[in-house]
């Protein structure tokens, strides 16, 4: 009888359509939705993430997020390294700064300084050129998504494209020299900017505007404590805000958490995925029980059991979740895959997501089930006497 | 007149021991609703069917004749009185042993046909054995033996849309008998059909439902097909009149 089931399902071919669209629109929402907002999340902390090596940052008290800058006095980083438990301590700058293209227009680009002997916070992976060319005069490095994408050199006429930037290319940031000598791949900031790396001396240079420069201390803590006390330590000796690099993130987290409606916006989005999905689906695939409520009744008359009967709508409601939400999982992982390319956030399909959509779509369904099924359940088979 | 000849050599098998009828019903009543709405669509009836008979229940709208056959058929339960099916009384058993006696043992033939409309010819007809648990590639296949034998070789992968109302009633009659039942109920099996394609099909459903193991109740109003009946029992408001042997 299943086969049977299934192909009653195929051959009302409008409905069917109809309850696989609706499941993939719920499908979609639900899983684009969270797997956007847990991008944009991870967003907030990328930067913590692609500066793998120091596991302490230190910065000023007041700072609640990692693009929260307020710069420190230089003389602070000494302080810091004075710390018992510290191994060692460098700078980085972490700025805005204005670029200006050959068309004249200008990009808002986050430029980095990494510590000048050590290049610790550079980015972990190179695609061209070395992290070490730093040391060349007037260079820098930029994101591979700053160099196809907003730093890329205007078109020279109208309909062409513009070119990605490259090595040997020159910017000029805020109105100096800038010698491109690398191009490395960086995590996704959720500012979207492009990312410049240079030296920290030379970022003074580039924002020499401002009087204070230095904006986080990049801390290694020796191994024979935890991390979390000598972080509480640098706190104490130095009136610094110092946190280990999982505590920062989360600092970071919860700002975007608190201080923005993001989670209702993206929650309610998910809701009404999941109400339209239930409505819909349930509506239609009532109505294609309630089209066939005959024929049940001819089974039913014809001997069919409770218990084949339900397992016939569960396996049509079954199929019908598997496909629509098969489509909307592609579909949102193709969306991914395209995302994945540009520099706005993507979609982070991460199993628990996939696990926890589709839960929500086999309880729309077996809730729509188990309605139908109540239905058939109780229809009075000498109906089918009824002409 | 051939016909009705070969109705009338045939022996209809006249039970001794009453558990040996086919359906014998005794004082059935049943009621729909309650208080001042209550309708009373069975007042006592009496009914026996032999096996190898064909009879027909005959009366006006509302008279109860529907009602009767789903009692008889074990879809309905009576408010009181017995009814037998072949010594086995229905209400009696547990609602599942009742359904799985139904799909073993009883076919249908609906007014309206009721084939599923997605379904081909062969694989409408062969539902009953799916209901018994027959793998679908046997069944398909004993079904369209079937649909041979009433007249439709070469048409068992047709979708009944593309089938003509006699022909649709013809897949309902092989549906019917495909399981080899012991009682075949027929609901105005020609009703929606023509004259010619009506007794085509009562030929048909004479030819092969009829037998010494087996008896047909049809019910019908349908004075052009009552020549085929072994009994014609007439049914008004609730209660059998009377009963003409028509052999």
């Amino acid at each position: 009888m299943n086969r049977i089931a299934l192909k009653m399902l195929f051959g009302d071919r409008g409905k069917y359509l109809g309850i696989i669209t609706g499941i993939t629109l719920a499908s979609i929402l639900m899983i684009q939705q969270p797997g956007m907002l847990v991008s944009i999340f991870t967003m907030t902390y990328s930067f913590i993430t692609d500066v793998s090596l120091p596991n302490i940052w230190v910065m000023d008290a007041k700072v609640q997020q990692i693009d929260d800058s307020k710069p420190l006095l230089d003389t602070q980083l000494y302080r810091v390294r004075g710390v018992r438990g510290v191994e060692w301590a460098v700078p980085l700058y972490k700025g805005s700064q204005k670029v200006r293209l050959s068309n004249g227009e200008t990009v808002m680009s986050n430029l980095l300084g990494l510590d000048d002997a050590t290049l610790i916070g550079g980015p972990a992976v190179m695609i061209k050129g070395k992290l070490s060319d730093l040391r060349i005069p007037d260079s820098v490095i930029v994101d591979e998504a700053g160099a196809n994408g907003r730093l890329a050199k205007p078109a020279a006429a109208p309909g062409e494209h513009a070119t990605p930037l490259k090595v040997g290319d020159v910017l000029e940031l805020n109105e100096k020299r800038a010698l491109v000598v690398g191009i490395a791949r960086a995590q996704k900031t959720f500012q979207s900017q492009p990312i410049i790396y240079t030296t920290y001396t030379r970022a003074k240079v580039y924002a020499n505007s401002e009087r204070k420069m230095l904006t986080y201390i990049l801390v290694k803590a020796k191994d024979n404590e935890p991390r979390e006390t000598i972080a509480r330590r640098i706190t104490q000796n130095t009136r610094l805000a110092a946190w280990t690099a999982e505590e920062f993130k989360k600092k970071s987290l919860n700002y975007m958490i608190y201080n923005t409606s993001i989670i209702i916006n993206f929650g309610f989005v998910v809701l009404v995925g999941f109400v339209i999905g239930a409505a819909v689906t349930g509506q239609m695939f009532y109505n294609f029980t309630l089209d066939n409520l005959r024929y049940f009744a001819v089974f039913k008359a014809m001997g069919t059991t409770d218990q084949t009967l339900r397992r016939m709508i569960l396996l049509q409601a079954l199929l019908v979740g598997f496909v629509g939400y098969g489509i909307g999982a592609g579909a949102i992982a193709l969306f991914a895959m395209i995302m994945g390319n540009s520099n706005g956030p993507s979609v982070n399909l991460s199993w628990q997501l996939l696990l926890t959509s589709g839960c929500a779509i086999l309880l729309i369904v077996l809730m729509s089930a188990l309605v139908c099924i109540r239905k058939v359940l109780k229809l009075e088979a000498a109906v089918v006497f009824k002409g | 007149m051939e016909q009705q000849q070969e109705v009338a050599t045939r022996p209809i098998m006249t039970p001794n021991d009453p558990k040996d009828a086919a359906v014998l019903c005794r004082g059935i009543t049943k009621s729909y609703g309650s208080g001042e709405t209550q309708v009373k669509a069975l007042r006592g009836v009496d009914l026996e069917v032999r096996p190898g008979e064909l009879l027909m229940l005959v009366g006006p709208s509302g008279c109860g004749k529907t009602t009767l056959i789903s009692v008889v058929a074990g879809i309905l339960d009576q408010d009181e009185g017995e009814c037998l099916l072949f010594g086995q009384n229905l209400s009696l058993l547990p609602q599942h042993e009742r359904v799985r006696y139904r799909g073993e043992h009883i076919g249908f033939v609906f007014q309206a046909f009721n084939l599923i409309p997605s379904l081909t010819a062969a694989e409408n007809a062969a539902i009953p054995l799916l209901i018994n648990g027959i793998p679908m590639d046997e069944a398909v296949q004993k079904a369209a033996l079937l649909l041979a034998s009433v007249g439709l070789e070469g048409r068992e992968h047709a979708l009944p849309s593309q089938l003509s109302g006699g022909q649709q009633q013809r897949v309902a009659v092989a549906r019917a008998l495909v399981h080899s039942p012991r009682l075949v109920v027929c609901d105005e099996p020609t009703s929606a059909l023509d004259q010619v394609t009506g007794i085509r099909v009562m030929e048909g459903l004479k030819k092969l439902a009829v037998n010494n193991d087996r008896a047909l109740v049809i019910v019908t109003h349908d004075a052009r097909i009552f020549s085929f009946a072994d009994r014609i029992a007439h049914m008004n408001d609730g209660a059998i009149e009377r009963i003409e042997n028509n052999l």
